[in-house]
């Protein structure tokens, strides 16, 4: 045959190649199919992994009872029981001593990789709000949590001033 | 050839059980608490619960490093007002993140008097058997789990949006960090661990619960083998795993 002809088909021949070499250095070896098969499995299984190590950082209530017991107990007495301590504090990410007091390591992400240090409790209106503002909402969850109104409800005070959180009522 | 009555035979029994059990949901249904699977992980809401207070939205963003002024969630609270007329009146405003502290839906105060019934629908991934954001992806960057979670691979995703554009429910965003897709994984690192979600952890109503159907003994399993429960858009064929309760024909 010609040379004209086999020219081209060297160089389709080359490219075919260097793909396929290309593709044996660029793919993983842990990529394929795994076990949710051909459909849904592609991967590359070590991603699981890096899920799996992602950082927790809500511990719980138990984490907070290993030095906080008599809060623990002071707010059992009360409804407030069924909220997170975390909720009101933010999570409990990491104990660190910032002018010789202990707070926690706490991200906040706005700025993306800045973890700021700051002192967590929220004592703002707007916290209680979240569940106590009466709204007309009949068939929601809010139907049975006491509510006040915001704007009646001794306005422009912080609601801690006459309510402690962890034992907000006063029988 | 096939009789007659092979026929109707056949075909009566295929259309008694073309109505659950031939569907993903029916199969998954009839398998829950068998153990015929180690692990497969389910989501159940239960939206009488739900109070609007907005607290699941913060504890997932904190603990899934999503930035909180990006207007970008991988869970949501939407409020429905439904009014005397028929109107619809929901809204979901930041995600719902910062509470429902006013009676504003869209803006609007609607007078108590209008207002039929009213509820709070709290929403995320709901995991598909047959998800059709991972069908999509042309690089294998989001896969399927064994146990059944949907993840997305930072590292191999190109950021091409296919995924975000083909998920019914609306539950994929572009990561503004990362600039890749992301979702909820129903916080693979906790469940995995042993550990509820963060968005379980935080609602102090009860009205969010993950767990393990194919374990019997599993809270979860019992209440979606007993109780009356739904899935949202089931008619897409995705096979969604989050169930709810009290879910309203209103709610899409
Ligand atoms: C390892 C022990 C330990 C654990 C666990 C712990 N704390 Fe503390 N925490 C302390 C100590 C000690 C202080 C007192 C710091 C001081 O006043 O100098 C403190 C202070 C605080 C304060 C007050 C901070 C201030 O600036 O006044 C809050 C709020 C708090 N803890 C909440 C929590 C919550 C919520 C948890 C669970 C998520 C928790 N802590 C878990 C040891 C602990
Ligand atoms: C409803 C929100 C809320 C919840 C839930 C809550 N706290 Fe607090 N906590 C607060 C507020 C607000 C303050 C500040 C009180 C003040 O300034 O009078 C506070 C103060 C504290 C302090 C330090 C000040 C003090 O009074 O000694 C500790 C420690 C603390 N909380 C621990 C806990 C722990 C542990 C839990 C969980 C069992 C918890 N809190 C649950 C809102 C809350
Ligand atoms: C996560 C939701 C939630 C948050 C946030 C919350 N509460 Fe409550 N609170 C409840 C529930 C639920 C009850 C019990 C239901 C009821 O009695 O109406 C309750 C009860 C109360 C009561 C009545 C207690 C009694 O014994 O009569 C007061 C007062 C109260 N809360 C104040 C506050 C204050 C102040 C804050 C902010 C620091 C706050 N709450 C934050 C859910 C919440
Ligand atoms: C100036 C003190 C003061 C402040 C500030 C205050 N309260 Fe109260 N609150 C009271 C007193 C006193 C009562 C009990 C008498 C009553 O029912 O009005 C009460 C009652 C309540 C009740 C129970 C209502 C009922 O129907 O039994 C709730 C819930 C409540 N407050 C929440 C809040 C919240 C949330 C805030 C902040 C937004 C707040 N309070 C701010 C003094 C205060």
């Amino acid at each position: 045959m010609k040379n004209h002809v086999y020219r081209p088909l060297f160089l389709v021949i080359a490219f075919v190649v260097a793909v396929l070499i290309a593709r044996e250095i660029v793919v993983p070896e842990d990529f394929g199919t795994h076990e949710a098969g051909y459909m849904y499995g592609w991967h590359r299984k070590g991603n699981e992994q890096e899920w799996k190590d992602f950082k927790v950082k809500y511990q719980g209530k138990d984490y907070c009872k290993l030095c906080h017991q008599d809060k623990v107990d002071k707010i059992s007495q009360t409804p407030h029981v069924i909220i997170n301590c975390e909720n009101c504090h933010g999570p409990a990410v990491k104990m660190a001593r910032v002018d010789g007091k202990i707070h926690w390591k706490n991200p906040t992400y706005t700025k993306h990789g800045e973890d700021t240090f700051e002192n967590h409790i929220d004592r703002t209106r707007e916290q209680c709000l979240r569940c106590h503002a009466k709204l007309p909402y009949k068939g929601s969850g809010r139907e049975w949590v006491r509510g006040i109104n915001n704007t009646e409800h001794n306005p422009d005070m912080e609601c801690v001033m006459c309510h402690n959180p962890h034992s907000p009522g006063f029988g | 050839m096939i009789s007659r009555r092979g026929f109707l035979k056949y075909g009566a029994s295929a259309l008694a059980t073309s109505g659950l059990i031939t569907t993903t949901s029916g199969k998954i249904f009839a398998a829950a608490g068998s153990g015929s699977k180690d692990t497969r992980w389910a989501f159940l809401i239960d939206t009488h619960k739900c109070t609007g207070c907005g607290l699941c939205v913060k504890a997932c963003k904190l603990e899934n490093e999503v930035p909180m002024e990006a207007n970008a969630t991988r869970t949501w609270v939407e409020r429905y007002v439904i009014k005397h007329d028929g109107e619809v009146v929901a809204d979901s405003p930041h995600a719902g993140i910062d509470g429902y502290t006013r009676n504003d839906p869209q803006g609007r105060e609607i007078p108590e008097s209008d207002i039929a019934k009213s509820y709070f629908v709290p929403k995320l991934c709901n995991q598909c058997e047959k998800p059709a954001c991972v069908q999509v992806c042309p690089v294998g960057a989001t896969y399927q789990t064994a146990d059944g979670v949907v993840l997305v691979d930072r590292t191999w995703c190109i950021g091409c949006g296919y995924c975000i554009m083909a998920c019914p429910y609306g539950a994929r965003f572009f990561h503004p960090v990362f600039r890749v897709a992301e979702k909820c994984n129903w916080c693979y690192h906790r469940i995995t661990k042993g550990m509820d979600t963060a968005c379980v952890e935080a609602c102090s109503f009860g009205a969010r619960m993950v767990g393990n159907i194919m374990d019997p003994n599993d809270p979860l399993t019992k209440i979606i083998k007993t109780e009356r429960v739904s899935l949202l858009k089931e008619e897409y064929g995705t096979s969604p795993m989050a169930y709810y309760i009290g879910l309203d024909t209103l709610v899409r």
